[in-house]
């Protein structure tokens, strides 16, 4: 479903993605995991169409992103590390916007829209605006909306972060019988290792850009010699701390804040 | 097509869900209009050039549509701040037909915000002098509308975070507004002014403005149409082209 083969991006004279190599078969859920840093979100994003590789083959079930980005995009679902809704639109007119981005036709729109949002609990409160959402709500319509267009497959980017643990919980549920009842595929980035060895199939351990170990979890277990995966983990990508540089978005939302706070 | 009316409806909808922010901007147009319009009155009176707030009306109107539809276009620093922008980059619809519904949005935004200062200043006693051309006028405040929406679109592709906003804001927008005409006539100027007027789209915004609504006209109805146009045309293209070019 996905084939990665000597990816590479450069952001000037840094290198965040140093060539790596993977394949994601139809229906499997695949794990990628790293420290901060380590080039996770950019994989997702250059595999989600948002980045242009430097260089290295990228396809998505058979069709190039360079090629076909378009098609490419139909194709996939994906929820953002950080929040991707619009705050001002309620959550009906949020999923709404995406069917309609999404060609999905009106009646089956109308329906797929009641389904996702009455299995995500978010039936109820569909005419609220989305800024009155808490962190769980807002991370369940995310989902509801990646889902609305029938992808093949789904992306997800740290998607429990800041989460409490029942909505953590309901969220790989839902993801689980996603990925057996409608075979979709699914690649997620976390930083929770009990939740990428509760859900995934393959992880790759991803760290300054390369792929340092691919297998099962149980495999990378036995390879390491370790007896959790945390402690894998921390084998192949050592325990010293990594600092990630900060982004002009805090003092954004400082900003917002100040100029009345639209979100 | 169907993207292109969503994203326009989106700016809509939040801009009339921001009841707060509509009391807001009507603030500085009126301020403008009550401190300027009457305060220079009687010496615009007493150098033979009639009635001041009569002259200036156009000038507001003109001032607020450029306001309006360049902060909404930037708009999108704050979309690609907050995430939302994300979702319509990795949507199966072209870049041109997003930032054309994005821009048609933010033109429309600053038109209605035109309409009601236009009713302030009636209200201020500005009267139009010839109804028969306020269709006329109405098409010059969309052809504003559209061109200052296409460059905030073109600058808030390129814009990364708040300082250069605040930039854009002291070295573009506000020598835009000032050195337009809005606020004075544009003849008689020193030879420097005169020439950094003429080539700045408002001033031709705003003429086309006062020639309809009050029949005075500096450059004639024909030159405005053109420039308006043609510049419109012009950062529309520049703004869909920096828009394709976003990689987030």
């Amino acid at each position: 479903m996905i084939r990665v083969e000597k990816l590479v991006k450069q952001f000037g004279q840094f290198t965040a993605v140093a060539g790596i190599s993977f394949e994601v078969a139809p229906g499997e859920i695949f794990a990628f995991l790293g420290p901060n840093g380590a080039g996770k979100t950019t994989t997702i994003k250059m595999l989600t169409t948002l980045l242009r590789p430097t260089s290295g083959t990228l396809t998505i079930d058979g069709l190039d992103v360079n090629e076909q980005p378009n098609e490419i995009r139909k194709r996939f679902g994906i929820v953002f590390q950080d929040s991707s809704v619009d705050g001002d639109m309620t959550a009906y007119e949020n999923m709404d916007l995406h069917g309609i981005l999404y060609h999905v036709p009106r009646k089956i729109r109308v329906e797929r829209i009641e389904h996702l949002l009455r299995l995500f609990e978010l039936w109820d409160r569909r005419k609220e605006q989305v800024k009155l959402f808490s962190g769980g709500m807002k991370r369940r319509l995310e989902i509801a909306r990646g889902l609305l267009h029938t992808p093949k497959i789904l992306f997800l980017d740290e998607p429990t972060l800041g989460l409490d643990p029942q909505t953590r919980n309901q969220l790989w549920s839902h993801v689980k019988y996603l990925n057996q009842a409608e075979g979709v595929t699914v690649f997620l980035t976390t930083h929770y290792m009990d939740e990428a060895e509760r859900v995934a199939q393959r992880i790759a351990v991803i760290d300054h850009g390369k792929i340092v170990a691919l297998g099962s979890p149980q495999g990378l277990k036995l390879q390491t010699a370790t007896d959790s995966l945390e402690d894998a983990f921390l084998k192949l990508t050592g325990a010293s701390i990594r600092d990630e540089s900060a982004t002009s978005k805090d003092q954004m939302r400082q900003m917002a804040k100040m100029w009345g706070g639209r979100r | 097509m169907s993207a292109i009316y969503v994203l326009w409806l989106r700016e809509l909808r939040r801009y009339i869900r921001s009841r707060a922010q509509i009391v807001a901007s009507l603030g500085q147009p009126v301020l403008y209009l009550v401190a300027l319009g009457f305060g220079l009155g009687p010496v615009f009176q007493k150098a033979g050039q009639g009635n001041y707030v009569q002259f200036v009306a156009p000038g507001i109107i003109a001032m607020t549509v450029l306001f309006s539809s360049v902060f909404s276009g930037i708009g999108l620093l704050w979309d690609r701040q907050f995430g939302f922008l994300k979702e319509t980059l990795v949507a199966p619809v072209p870049r041109l037909q997003i930032i054309f519904g994005r821009t048609l949005g933010a033109a429309t935004v600053a038109m209605i915000q035109g309409l009601l200062v236009a009713v302030v200043c009636f209200i201020a006693g500005f009267r139009i002098v010839n109804w028969a051309e306020v269709p006329l006028a109405f098409g010059f405040l969309c052809l504003i509308a559209c061109l200052f929406a296409a460059l905030g679109s073109a600058i808030g592709s390129v814009l990364q975070n708040m300082q250069g906003f605040q930039l854009i804001m002291n070295f573009l927008v506000m020598p835009i507004f000032f050195l337009s005409g809005a606020l004075y006539p544009l003849k008689n100027l020193p030879k420097a002014l005169s020439v950094i007027t003429s080539v700045n789209p408002l001033a031709y915004g705003v003429d086309g403005l006062r020639s309809t609504l009050i029949g005075i006209s500096h450059y004639g109805m024909a030159i405005d149409t053109a420039v308006l146009c043609g510049v419109a045309t012009v950062l529309l293209v520049v703004a869909s082209h920096l828009f394709s070019k976003i990689e987030a």
